[in-house]
């Protein structure tokens, strides 16, 4: 399995990161955040994002895609990762446009995707409750069958950028109980349908998420996504898909807060000589290094993978998701001691790495959850 | 690409046309085999077989030189070859710190008569080599060595002690530390030599270990008379070599224990089954199957890391920063390893030896105490943060900065 980029992917890389670092730097969270932006993100930027061919990076051609593969998305979202970059590629791109790739029949696709792909919708995902915690499966919401439509009511938590989703993509029981494998159902909500409210959130990364209930959602027999009962699975295979995007993003993040801490290190100075002379800071910034390194291995392995070896994907998304869940939490939780007091400070950017690592290790299961799916798929 | 094909093909037809079916099926690793040497006795006539075999076509040293006995082989070539011994589980024909330590340092700083002299037997395991670094008071602070060597006529008089050398006492030759100039900066007083082991005046004692058994000896050397023409590089220019030596040796040590890797996730959970009376389904007790992820985990990562080093330095770029991590992740990886298997056999970890123990709870027990030395050998864990701070981090040096 390839581990290293070809010329065309480090050219992508380098690209990103020249993008990110001029038009996406740290301080337009920080913005963002003071500003209390009520998109949460740059619309004008997402759609130069699409410009560059971005956002349709896995999409077909003929949905205005480039049909690259999940490698080049996750150094996209590394680069991303580095900056703290909150544009909607997660609920976008990996969720929205993933389901409709995977379960979505022709009219929905070509309804949605070139949409998506030109930077003009914003797809989410609504599916986890309030108490689903990682089990995609746990949905109390319910779907009931009226004429030859659904008649949707329930409520969703923490739907990734579902206050500014021109499309849901909602999960709801048509059948069986809170947990259920069998009987949950996809349906398609467009923003605005009768019935349905969407309240945004406010988490500790300030990062995009909103409630949305639906109060008796009216929908019609074409928005069905894929088979009544079904939705499990392709929770599953989209949370999979999510974990190993998400992990590239975190490997992002950590080595940018690592480096900021390392120079930090090298230019502080106490008792006469930096701080970095330290050998009992040394030893600790080595050992963050080789987890960066034993993660970065990880991350690359998954994302590959999921472009060229299905049968290893499993395994390699749950191993990239548990190390990266561990890696982001370490390392911001050392860059902050190792700044010091300035490391509590609001106005260091430490702090918001700090917190968007939570919110990523926490994101499609955490590290435990995957350490348990590596054991169940290796039969122990 | 077609060449590299070709030449596994023609690997392949060879390999299952001669080597001997008895040595099929009972490779062990990368660095597992016939260590050779004049001490050699009652070997078995397939494995001197399979040895001649593999070093009169260059493939004991395959990326050496033919001129000195290797196969002059690409480095792509070369893990061809291993891949396809691999296939037939054949063991490495010749193993040892010859191919691994000495000789490619003999490559780069030898001169002419000396990799004529020594590589040759090298190939063909003729002559085993064992390693005089340490010394009772020069541990992590290797420089600090004092084994003496005293220039007389053209010879240099050794006087002094070494210890933890494996296999000393199996060995024919030694590669060895010398302070030459007592006068110097500790690291500029330091002459690289190599001693036949049959010379008058060297001695080799094994140390016995916690684990029991042990490679590991103390060698004496007392008035021992070495040529000058058995000096590597420079007289007082021996630690630069010393220094190119330790990283054949951290890379041999990551890569023999990425090769142990594999086999690991699968005897911890045969063994956990074993010990918590469980056949099969998901393991009963949740941290120990929790702890085997991990390892497991960890180890995956690890390979995937030596993968991604191994495809970088082919595609052509320096060893990147990746590889000063193996000696230091790797060490722990096997540490951590051991002390889940003991954990996991719980009270039948106790077993030293003898009845009532199961043989696969015995050498848990045994290679989780040896397990213990390979954060010390070959440069302690923390030598090795220390390197990776300094050179790979940047970081300032406490004495550089004044303390």
């Amino acid at each position: 399995m390839k581990l290293i980029l070809d010329e065309e992917q480090a050219a992508l890389l380098k690209t990103a990161r020249q993008f990110m670092d001029e038009r996406s730097p740290v301080s337009r969270v920080r913005e963002l955040r003071d500003s209390a932006d009520a998109t949460g993100f740059s619309r004008a930027l997402w759609k130069r994002m699409a410009e560059l061919g971005w956002v349709g990076l896995n999409l077909p051609e003929a949905y205005g895609g480039s049909e690259l593969g999940l490698f080049e998305l996750c150094l996209i979202l590394e680069a991303g990762g580095r900056n703290l970059c909150p544009e909607p590629f997660l609920s976008t791109v990996v969720l929205g446009a993933g389901a409709l790739m995977a379960a979505g029949t022709d009219a929905q696709k070509a309804a949605w995707l070139p949409r998506v792909a030109e930077g003009d919708a914003i797809v989410a995902l609504a599916s986890d409750e309030a108490n689903s915690r990682y089990d995609v499966c746990a949905i109390e919401a319910r779907a009931e069958l009226d004429g030859d439509g659904y008649r949707l009511s329930g409520e969703k938590s923490q739907v990734l950028d579902g206050h500014v989703a021109d499309l849901l993509i909602v999960s709801a029981r048509t059948a069986g109980g809170r947990s259920d494998r069998e009987g949950v159902t996809l349906f398609l909500v467009e923003a605005g349908t009768p019935g349905l409210s969407v309240t945004r959130q406010s988490r500790v990364d300030g990062r995009n998420a909103a409630i949305v209930t639906l109060e008796s959602v009216e929908v019609g027999p074409g928005a069905l996504l894929g088979a009544p009962g079904a939705g499990c699975a392709l929770l599953e295979t989209l949370r999979q898909r999510a974990a190993a995007a998400v992990s590239a993003e975190m490997l992002g993040l950590a080595s940018a807060a690592y480096e900021q801490t390392l120079a930090y290190l090298k230019e502080r100075v106490q008792f006469g000589v930096p701080i970095g002379s330290f050998q009992a800071l040394q030893h600790r910034a080595a050992r963050l290094f080789i987890e960066l390194e034993l993660a970065r291995s990880s991350v690359l392995a998954a994302a590959r993978a999921a472009d060229d070896d299905p049968a290893a994907f499993p395994e390699l998304a749950a191993l990239a998701k548990a190390r990266a869940s561990e890696l982001v939490i370490h390392v911001t939780n050392e860059a902050v001691q190792m700044h010091g007091g300035i490391g509590m400070t609001d106005e260091l950017d430490i702090g918001f790495y700090m917190k968007r690592a939570r919110a990523t290790a926490v994101a499609f299961g955490d590290a435990s959850f995957w350490r348990t799916r590596w054991a169940d798929l290796r039969g122990y | 690409m077609a060449l590299d094909e070709a030449f596994g093909d023609e690997v392949r037809r060879w390999l299952e046309e001669h080597a001997p079916r008895s040595l099929r099926g009972t490779r062990r690793g990368r660095f597992d085999g016939f260590w050779g040497g004049r001490k050699a006795t009652g070997v078995d006539p397939d494995v001197l077989r399979w040895r001649d075999m593999m070093a009169e076509r260059g493939f004991t040293a395959p990326t050496w030189p033919r001129q000195y006995g290797g196969a002059g082989l690409s480095a792509a070539d070369a893990r061809t070859l291993d891949q396809e011994l691999a296939r037939l589980g054949l063991p490495p024909a010749v193993v040892g710190f010859g191919l691994t330590m000495i000789g490619p340092t003999l490559l780069d700083y030898g001169t002419e008569a000396q990799k004529r002299r020594h590589l040759p037997a090298i190939c063909r395991g003729e002559i085993r080599w064992c390693q005089g670094y340490s010394e009772p008071q020069a541990g992590s602070d290797l420089a600090s060595l004092r084994t003496r060597a005293v220039p007389d006529g053209d010879a240099f008089v050794v006087d002094g002690q070494k210890v933890w050398t494996s296999y000393a006492d199996l060995s024919d030759w030694i590669f060895c530390l010398v302070r030459t100039d007592p006068a110097a900066k500790k690291q500029q007083g330091i002459t690289f030599l190599l001693i036949d082991m049959e010379t008058p005046g060297v001695t080799a004692r094994r140390i016995a270990l916690i684990s029991g058994a042990s490679p590991f000896c103390e060698v004496f050397l007392e008035g021992v008379r070495v040529p000058r023409a058995q000096v590597v590089g420079e007289v007082n220019g021996g630690w630069t070599v010393a220094k190119a030596l330790l990283g054949y040796e951290r890379s041999m040590i990551g890569e023999a224990i990425g090769g142990q890797l594999a086999t690991s996730e699968a005897q911890l959970v045969s063994g956990a089954r074993r010990h918590l009376g469980a056949a099969a389904g998901p393991l009963p007790d949740p941290s120990l199957r929790d702890a085997i992820v991990r390892n497991a985990m960890d180890e995956r990562a690890f390979a995937l890391t030596i993968e991604r080093a191994r495809q970088g330095v082919q595609s052509g770029r320096a060893p990147g920063p990746e590889s000063s991590i193996m000696k230091v992740a790797g060490s722990e990886l096997k540490q951590r390893r051991w002390e889940l298997a003991v954990r996991i056999a719980g009270p039948a970890g106790l077993g030293w030896e003898g009845p009532g123990f199961a043989a696969d709870d015995l050498e848990a027990t045994r290679e989780w105490l040896r397990s213990r030395a390979n954060t010390i050998e070959g440069g302690t864990s923390e030598i090795q943060l220390d390197i990776l701070a300094r050179r790979v981090l940047g970081l300032p040096s406490g004495k550089e900065a004044g303390r």
